[in-house]
């Protein structure tokens, strides 16, 4: 099981939904962010490109926030999804400097916190908060060990990057071009 | 407290029998709400965490409206609820308007108070002098009380303010509005046209999602806009037009596609009318003769007027929602909908659809007084193509000196901050000081409770029951709003406001109902349905009473106009004196070292309503001023640096706000989102971030039509200090 999201960037508008269903989804502190949108402008007046997306942790498969921790708090859970236990995080910050994509922060209870592919939610076979909630249905989620997942069928059929492959962590975030 | 007891009463019997649903799971229980955060209204579900308090608001499946995903705004609907700073109990004004000085009062007192001033005023005046100003649903209640009480002013700045030339425009083609939700097949078309509308910057949920599988299904976008706008990122072809000129993109638009015989001939021959006067008309308006006015290459008008062309009839030329731009709104208006006419679209899939609403019946109540005068006696010569009350024409007719046929001495505000939503502030001020009585009804402390003489704190959405939504769709349908809570402090919903007034003002017999449930319960049972039923399943759809989403093939058809057919020449508009057919008049332009101010919405935030909202507020904190940066570099504005707008008249911004350099923006204008610079402090998170557009737009480009307010005819310039450091200096 390799549990993976792709985003289309072709459909993203950039409303930040997914930041808000996640932000009352996961009680997430006012002023702290699991996701985020990024806006990119290319080109001048009136040659232009933009490209929308909603960025969150990239559940590694190489992880260089699993490996630096020094407690063992960051751990590969089911299907990849990397995960914190807070109990075991003495805040130290060493993943946060790790992560290419600076998806971790530092939540106000004194442990590291990130996206957790809303494991909660998983397990109960709903989707992640905001796949559940985009309203330009932008984002696919699922099993990439399954052919049939949404998430599979997209990758099939269209063109995707992913974000900084050259840090070599080997991301399960896709996004769709 | 009847009331609010049987609400907790719902919610405890929801506790024990909780409902069915996919996210049963969670062990949480859910009550139906439709959103107010704006006018949308998507029908969805609140949950309730563990402890019982409110956690978050999630689409209903249900729902035609939102199709089971809510837009940032409301799924950011907790934060309205939980917000701090919310009015929390009734305010008695004790010092002079335009400040915050009350002293906090009961209800018995603050309703007292109202109904002895309002008895006073219709015995001095008469009723009719009485106007009330709303966007929300409780307003439905406020309405119905004034009506009892012999007035008929009774208006929402969503008209004269916003999307009036567009429903008169259609009116006068078609014989029928737009409506809202806009009855446009998005979902099925080929071809989407935005005219200055930014679809997913402008959360209207259900098109946003409709453009979103429609760009699955290769449906191509042309966008016309002067901003590279998200929309226009998406656009097979963006027009990057020179603002003010669009009835000369359209006409030319028309041009070609009558002249390359690109229309629809049977359509045209068998539902239109003015044809040949219209072939006429835009003989010459060539996209060379376009190009001159526009800036847009020849070229690009002919290739975008094809692509329109080859998708027909699903086609849609989007007639938008805020369409008071430049004064001529209705004509601009109406050459839009003259080009949906030509390629077949209205009455087709892919184009516009015939909606279906539920009409739901009123509590028997006995009929209402007609009013002696209504607001249209103020102006006898005037907009009588305004098929809707002018908020813009009440303020004006309370100022004596602009008329003295029908003035108004009280003023019931719901829920809209009227110095955001009418143009020209002063003049706003000016007529709040010719009244007796100013009420305010708003669940936060806007700028405009500032000049009220009464304040009643409503509770938010999630706290009330309000009236069932029953907007038309492509099936008709409704949707219950429950509270999900008890009112937080001391508020109260519109409904109980409006019949403890009547019961004061005399009136009580047209608000004969014990509560609230008793009257719901009936309303939905004469649906067939019932609260109970609905409070389980929160929306409910019915089948149309007839096949006719669109018209059948070589289908008769009787359009609600004085020829019966789609009027490319409009008879009503020839019977007032306006042209017929749309004709462009160029506007005035920028004097040099000055920038069209356009305003448009973040998908973050609605209106003024949502700044100090703390989920949006983390989103978007404030606005920024959008300049070209060959125009920066040329005053030497850095990117992110504060700076001041002043308009042409010398108004200058209150606050300072951010500039964005971006080449995303003309060098021609300056674009900002509408909504910022609150001026109450008690807005702990909203006061003094960004610039208000609305202090900037102090020219109004009146629609002689039906008295739109046109606001994009204001220029501003940049400054590096605030006026008061200036007079100091």
């Amino acid at each position: 099981m390799r549990y993976a999201m792709a985003i289309d960037t072709k459909k993203c508008v950039g409303c930040s939904d997914c930041v808000v269903a996640c932000q009352t989804e996961n009680n997430v502190p006012i002023g702290y962010c699991r996701d985020w949108v990024v806006e990119v402008t290319d080109g001048t007046y009136p040659q232009l490109e933009l490209e929308n997306r909603s960025e969150r942790c990239n559940q590694c498969n190489n992880s260089p926030c699993v490996r630096c921790c020094p407690t063992g708090a960051s751990h590969y859970s089911d299907g990849g999804i990397v995960l914190v236990t807070p109990h075991k995080c003495i805040g130290c910050g060493a993943c946060i400097a790790s992560c290419p994509y600076d998806a971790r922060y530092s939540h106000p209870e004194g442990y590291v916190d990130k996206c957790t592919f809303c494991i909660h939610r998983i397990k109960k076979g709903l989707e992640p908060a905001c796949v559940a909630a985009c309203p330009t249905k932008c984002m696919y989620f699922g099993d990439l060990d399954n052919p049939k997942s949404p998430v599979s069928e997209i990758l099939k059929v269209r063109k995707y990057k992913t974000l900084i492959p050259e840090a070599g962590t080997d991301p399960q975030l896709y996004f769709l071009i | 407290m009847a009331v609010s007891a049987s609400a907790l009463g719902v919610y405890k019997k929801l506790v024990h029998s909780p409902p069915q649903g996919s996210e049963l799971s969670l062990d949480t229980t859910r009550t139906p709400t439709y959103c107010e955060i704006c006018f949308w209204k998507c029908a969805g579900w609140v949950y309730k965490n563990e402890e019982g308090k409110i956690w978050k608001v999630i689409g209903n499946d249900e729902d035609q409206h939102s199709n089971g995903r809510f837009c940032p705004r409301g799924t950011g609907g907790p934060g309205m609820y939980y917000d701090e700073d919310r009015l929390k109990t009734p305010l008695i004004r004790t010092k002079e308007r335009g400040r915050q000085v009350f002293r906090e009062a009961s209800w018995d007192e603050a309703l007292d108070y109202i109904a002895e001033k309002m008895l006073g005023i219709a015995e001095e005046h008469g009723p009719e002098c009485t106007a009330l100003l709303t966007h929300g649903s409780g307003g439905t209640y406020f309405g119905d009380l004034l009506k009892a009480f012999g007035s008929g002013s009774i208006a929402a700045p969503s008209y004269a303010q916003c999307r009036g030339p567009r429903e008169v425009a259609y009116q006068t083609t078609f014989g029928e509005g737009v409506g809202s939700p806009e009855r446009i097949d998005i979902r099925d078309t080929k071809c989407l046209v935005l005219i200055g509308a930014h679809l997913g910057e402008n959360m209207h949920n259900g098109q946003v999602q409709e453009m979103s599988d429609a760009i699955d299904k290769g449906a191509s976008i042309i966008t016309v806009d002067p901003r590279f706008s998200i929309a226009a990122s998406k656009s097979k072809y963006w027009l990057p037009i020179k603002p003010a000129t669009d009835l000369a993109l359209l006409l030319s638009w028309i041009h070609v596609i009558i002249y390359e015989e690109w229309y629809d001939k049977a359509y045209v021959e068998k539902y239109t009318y003015g044809f040949e006067q219209l072939k006429a008309h835009v003989r010459n308006m060539t996209p060379e003769w376009a190009y001159g006015i526009t800036t847009l290459e020849p070229d690009l008008i002919r290739k975008s007027a094809k692509e329109m062309a080859d998708a027909a009839p699903a086609v849609i030329v989007n007639p938008g929602r805020h369409v008071t731009w430049y004064g001529d709104d209705t004509q601009r208006s109406r050459a839009m909908a003259m080009i949906n006419a030509l390629l077949g679209s209205w009455g087709n899939r892919g184009g516009f659809y015939n909606p279906e609403r539920v009409n739901v019946p009123s509590w028997p109540h006995p009929p209402f007084p007609e009013p002696k005068k209504t607001w249209k006696d103020a102006y006898p010569d005037k907009y009588k193509l305004a098929f809707e009350t002018l908020a813009s024409g009440i303020c004006d007719a309370t100022i004596p000196a602009i008329s003295e046929a029908c003035n108004f001495k009280a003023w019931i505000v719901n829920g809209t901050n009227l110095f955001k939503t009418i143009p020209d502030a002063e003049k706003v001020k000016e007529a709040i000081q010719n009244l007796e009585l100013l009420v305010v009804i708003d669940t936060m402390p806007m700028a405009i409770t500032g000049w009220a003489d009464v304040v009643l704190p409503e509770c938010t959405y999630l706290e009330r029951y309000d009236t069932i939504r029953d907007s038309p769709h492509r099936k008709p349908a409704i949707a219950l709003r429950m509270p999900a809570a008890e009112p937080m402090y001391n508020t109260k919903p519109a409904y109980w406001m409006a019949k403890e007034l009547a019961n004061r003002m005399g009136l009580g017999e047209y608000f004969s109902w014990n509560n609230i449930e008793e009257m719901l319960d009936w309303q939905l049972k004469q649906l067939g349905t019932s609260l109970e039923e609905m409070q389980r399943i929160g929306v409910k759809t019915f089948e149309r009473s007839y096949d006719d989403l669109y018209f059948q093939k070589g289908q008769e058809m009787e359009f609600y106009t004085n020829t019966g057919k789609i009027e490319l020449y409009s008879t009503a508009l020839a019977a007032e004196g306006f042209d017929p057919i749309p004709r462009y008049t160029a506007h005035e332009e920028p004097p040099p070292g000055y920038f069209r101010l356009n305003y448009g919405r973040a998908p973050s935030h609605t209106f003024g309503r949502t700044a100090n909202n703390a989920l949006l507020k983390d989103l978007m904190e404030e606005n920024t001023a959008w300049i070209n940066p060959k125009v920066a570099s040329e005053w030497g504005i850095k990117n992110g640096q504060y700076i001041w707008l002043e308009n042409q008249d010398g108004v200058r911004s209150s606050f300072p706000i951010q500039a964005r350099v971006t080449e995303r923006i003309r060098w021609d204008s300056v674009y900002m989102v509408h909504g910022f610079g609150h001026t109450n402090k008690s807005l702990s998170r909203a006061y003094g971030k960004g610039a208000s557009d609305s202090e900037l737009i102090t020219k109004v480009l009146l629609d002689p039509i039906m008295g739109g307010t046109g606001m994009r005819g204001n220029f501003v310039t940049f400054k590096f200090e605030s006026k008061e450091e200036e007079v100091e200096s």
